[in-house]
């Protein structure tokens, strides 16, 4: 019925090497596409898209990021976080230094400002491997937030040492600040997240993934087979932080509109992105998405269940919540250690064979 | 002497008994990896787990309360009674052993043969539960320990080392913490006897058989689990002691699940995997980041503590990239 393969004849090299070369495949991700840009900004609320909506196209931009690196390089980072702060000052520094800029630049820029400060803590994973690697990007989340709280030149000598997102508009529609309508934000945020993962898809498809992918399955052999582990190793990373560093300055400037770097960045962010990287599957675009999905998912609904169900105080909430999260973690990686991806995946091959399976 | 100096050797002693704090959460990491090959994030979390439970069961807290109050409209909180510390750490022991035989049998049994990182995000999970968990079974309030360790600043040494500054200057002697000066011994004293564990008794030796070669001990008939449950169990007595120590220094409360991630730099110094490698790892951090912070903190703005270690180990294992006592790394093809 579904995935039929039968009957759908590639007649030239570009047909057979797209991105779904299933027709199914194909008209569904026209399908979502078409929901995504059309359907769900006609059904959107205030809550349903800051509470829902924005987070998840947030974080699934700062998981790809760090799928690229985790799941396709084989790079453990728990840097996240401090990467984020960075790509969230240099919007803020971008917008308050040139206010003319259309936002797709300056977020853009602090990508790319994200990307090589990336790039400068990725050069220690030349020498150090595994979990030591892991350690070592701790020293990036905790000396960068430390260095964006410290020096008043990132948030602009305000008293508070917080950072807050002018209004600033995108062909007369205004997307950050206070004022800006949900649609427009979520639209915005929409754009930036099909950009990337459209990025991601491809590169990971071509030479650049294929190197990362050699040197994550043995590095030793990649090298002797000829990558050159330095350009993978910091393309990676340099990849990596600029998807990092945009979702921390869409973090900021759309969904936040105002944040203090040791809050908002901690190294539970780091985590936080870790965890939808493996729930969604590590080496998976897709899990990337659904990892996301189901992290902003689920503490809303706890906290509707929970609090707005049952009556509990908030805090017996909150680690009811811990002990939750951590426990479906524990099922996850016990049930399926490759992600919800992998689920997902299986779930395929059973649908190409249904109704006769042999 | 001038004061400047005694300064500077006060600030190294107070840095290494800091370092040695460190040194008792990196122990419990070392532990668990060398046996088990996983890197266990949760142990701040049992640290702090093992601390509330011992103040729970010490002061007669009812387990749950918070949440017996809020399913059923009760107002409950105490027993009313008062256990002795020894049989209340006797029992908080017996609590972390539970614990060792939980996590082997739900969690680690069926992780076996998975991917290093997968174990560590479990611990990850596991880290998570435990924070949850322990807030709803003893409440998340700060909570003081007092187990009878000394405390505050010794009289004596200030006293005594109040004639070493040099005429005319002003000088109010050492300060240095009892509770630290006690930490350090119980350290020692903790490292030796894991040391005479490991090498003269018979659990020790398959301890270390299982740390070398995983299917070799197999073969000669040492059962995983067993040693699995064990060196979990050990880890969570060091867990205790740790607690105990941090508790009685800054009262029970949740950052005392963060020292976890200060001890991972003392750990990447060391090594992942040597016990002598975690306390001599933590000693140099705990220098490093006093003396720093007190020469160089000042004129950077300060709180350079919280990233300190992280930057000094990061330029020892660009050198060194196994740690300082760690196995040398062999890569095949």
């Amino acid at each position: 019925m579904f995935y039929r393969e039968s009957g759908d004849f590639k007649k030239t090299y570009k047909l057979d090497s797209q991105t779904f070369p299933i027709k199914f495949d194909r008209w569904r991700y026209y399908f979502v596409m078409l929901v995504a840009f059309i359907v769900v900004p006609m059904f959107l609320t205030d809550y349903s898209a800051n509470a829902v909506m924005i987070p998840f196209l947030v974080w699934a931009i700062a998981a790809l990021g760090l799928n690229i690196l985790v799941g396709y390089c084989g790079q453990l980072s728990l840097g996240t976080g401090g990467f984020m702060a960075v790509g969230a000052y240099s919007t803020y520094k971008l917008m308050t230094s040139f206010p003319g800029m259309d936002m797709i630049s300056v977020i853009m820029l602090s990508g790319l400002v994200t990307a090589v400060v990336g790039a400068f803590f990725g050069l220690p994973s030349l020498r150090i491997k595994g979990f030591y690697l892991a350690v070592v990007t701790l020293a990036a989340q905790f000396f960068l937030v430390w260095l964006l709280n410290k020096v008043p030149w990132f948030y602009n000598y305000s008293a508070s040492g917080q950072i807050s997102a002018p209004q600033r508009e995108l062909f007369g529609i205004v997307v950050t600040g206070p004022h800006a309508t949900p649609v427009a934000a979520y639209l915005f945020c929409l754009i930036f997240a099909v950009g990337l993962a459209w990025i991601a898809r491809n590169l990971t498809r071509g030479r650049m993934g294929r190197s990362w992918m050699a040197i994550r399955d043995m590095d030793i052999a990649a090298e002797i087979i000829g990558v050159n582990p330095l350009m993978a190793k910091l393309s990676a990373f340099a990849v990596s932080s600029f998807f990092i560093g945009v979702s921390g300055a869409l973090l900021f400037s759309v969904y936040l509109g105002a944040a203090e770097v040791t809050e908002a960045f901690s190294i539970n962010v780091s985590f936080a992105v870790l965890f939808m990287v493996i729930i969604g599957g590590l080496g998976s675009i897709f899990g990337s998405f659904i990892g996301a999905a189901f992290m902003v998912l689920m503490p809303v609904l706890l906290k509707n269940i929970l609090v707005g169900g049952l009556g509990w105080p908030t805090d017996l909430a909150a680690h009811f919540e811990l002990i939750i999260v951590g426990g479906l973690i524990l099922v996850f990686l016990i049930v399926e250690p490759h992600g919800l991806a992998q689920m997902a995946r299986v779930l395929k091959e059973k649908l190409r064979l249904w109704p006769f399976p042999h | 002497m001038s004061a400047d100096f005694l300064y500077l050797v006060e600030v190294i002693l107070n840095g290494l008994m800091a370092g040695v704090m460190y040194s008792l959460v990196a122990l419990g990491f070392v532990l668990i990896f060398k046996a088990s090959g996983i890197f266990n994030y949760a142990q701040g979390v049992m640290a702090l787990f093992a601390a509330l439970t011992l103040v729970g069961i010490q002061t007669g807290q009812v387990p749950f309360a918070h949440l017996i109050n809020a399913i059923f409209g009760t107002n409950v909180h105490h027993f009313g009674w008062q256990v002795p510390t020894v049989l209340a750490i006797a029992l908080t022991v017996g609590v972390m052993v539970l614990f060792a035989i939980l996590v082997e049998r739900y969690v680690l049994h069926h992780l076996v043969n998975q991917e290093p990182i997968i174990l560590f995000m479990a611990t990850i999970g596991l880290a998570y539960f435990m924070e949850g968990f322990g807030d709803i079974m003893w409440g998340s309030d700060i909570k003081t320990l007092d187990v009878g360790l000394p405390s505050g600043g010794s009289r004596w040494l200030e006293d005594y080392t109040l004639g070493w500054a040099a005429e005319g200057e002003r000088y109010y002697g050492m300060y240095l913490d009892k509770l630290d000066m006690v930490a350090s011994l119980v350290a020692i004293v903790l490292v030796v006897s894991l040391t005479i564990f490991s090498q003269y008794t018979k659990t020790g030796r398959a301890l270390r058989a299982v740390a070398d070669d995983h299917q070799a001990a197999l073969s000669v008939g040492i059962s995983l689990r067993t040693i699995w449950v064990i060196v979990w169990a050990i880890a969570g007595f060091v867990a205790l002691v740790a607690g105990i120590m941090w508790g009685a220094k800054s009262g029970v409360q949740f950052s005392l699940s963060l020292i976890a991630l200060k001890a991972l730099p003392v750990l990447m110094l060391g090594g992942f995997t040597s016990i002598p490698g975690a306390i001599i790892g933590g000693l140099i951090i705990g220098v490093g980041e006093k003396v720093f912070e007190y020469s160089i903190g000042p004129l950077i703005g300060g709180a350079t503590e919280n990233w300190f270690a992280y930057v000094l180990a990061l330029m020892f294992l660009v050198f060194r990239p196994q740690g300082l006592f760690g196995e040398k790394i062999i890569e095949r093809v």
